[in-house]
């Protein structure tokens, strides 16, 4: 508790910091995983969806 | 943790949303070409690419394919769509937790038009900057290796999008034509290309191809980032309270 509230008192962005970068982090990850991905199984499911969102495919 | 949470429910249902539109859109234009690509994919034998015809018969087709036979696909027609529909919604998810972070980081969008003009930034990061140099593909059309394409790919992006947020948010001259080299670089350096370009995919049928992938995207773009801005405005719940309890606490 006393942390969370020093690390408020410096302002609001730094209590920002972790939630955004954990949100961009995830957000990433679900695009590579979908696009991305080497898998076979995956690619074979996302084939269409990967081409017509103009991924690097094959 | 309400912010994490407010976001994640925002792109939760603006992905869901607008990948669905998207799904539609693509089962009226570039899926039937994706489709007709595959016939002559498989009739011309082409040693790129792969087949969705062929597994069901199970032949394996003589030098068709360098991927492994026996990995599971989709069945055709509804199986098929259900699959594509999760992908695109789940990219667009992705997307949009990604574009909803970045906007917050810059100060938050400001309603459905704010969130418009990220999602056209976010068009012109991921659809058409990576399209200069690696337009969208066919199935059964020459491409190079798979793992250089996509590090051209990612680094185009990275690129473009921290190019349009210093041309948006900063006002000196120094990161104005920092942005423009950040945008113009990934296209001098170039993108991997094939050896050779020939292909038994008519150009036809390409050119339409290529045209339905942009519009689409566009559209895509312009619904998430325009929904993503509206449903942020309506979920804040607990992000003002927390921020003003911890301020009272030191306020004391």
């Amino acid at each position: 508790m006393a942390t969370k509230t020093a690390s408020t008192a410096v302002g609001i962005s730094s209590s920002k910091i972790i939630p955004l970068s954990m949100t961009a982090l995830l957000g990433l990850f679900v695009v590579g995983f979908v696009g991305f991905s080497h898998m076979e199984v995956v690619h074979n499911a996302a084939h269409d969806s990967r081409h017509s969102f103009a991924f690097p495919c094959h | 943790m309400s912010l994490f949470r407010n976001i994640v429910f925002t792109a939760v249902i603006a992905g869901l949303l607008s990948g669905l539109l998207l799904t539609i859109m693509q089962s009226f234009s570039t899926v039937p070409l994706i489709l007709q690509a595959e016939t002559y994919e498989n009739a011309g034998g082409e040693e790129a690419g792969h087949s969705h015809e062929a597994a069901p018969a199970g032949a394996v087709a003589p030098a068709a394919d360098h991927h492994d036979e026996e990995a599971w696909m989709p069945a055709d027609g509804f199986e098929r769509f259900i699959y594509t529909a999760a992908a695109d919604m789940l990219a667009a998810i992705g997307f949009g937790l990604v574009l909803i972070a970045v906007s917050e980081a810059l100060g938050g969008l400001k309603g459905w038009r704010g969130g418009l003009m990220f999602g056209i930034a976010g068009f012109l990061t991921v659809s058409l900057a990576p399209g200069l140099g690696l337009p969208p593909e066919l199935p059964g059309m020459p491409a190079a290796e798979l793992g250089p394409r996509q590090i051209w790919w990612i680094s185009t992006a990275v690129c473009t999008a921290t190019g349009l947020g210093l041309l948006a948010y900063t006002r000196s001259a120094v990161f104005a034509a920092l942005a423009i080299v950040l945008l113009i670089a990934p296209h001098i350096v170039g993108a991997p290309l094939p050896p050779s370009h020939e292909t038994a995919v008519p150009p036809a049928l390409y050119a339409r191809f290529v045209n339905a992938v942009y519009a689409t995207n566009l559209v895509f773009w312009a619904v998430l980032g325009a929904l993503t801005g509206m449903i942020r405005e309506r979920f804040r719940t607990g992000e003002e309270i927390a921020a003003r309890s911890d301020g009272e606490l030191v306020s004391r």
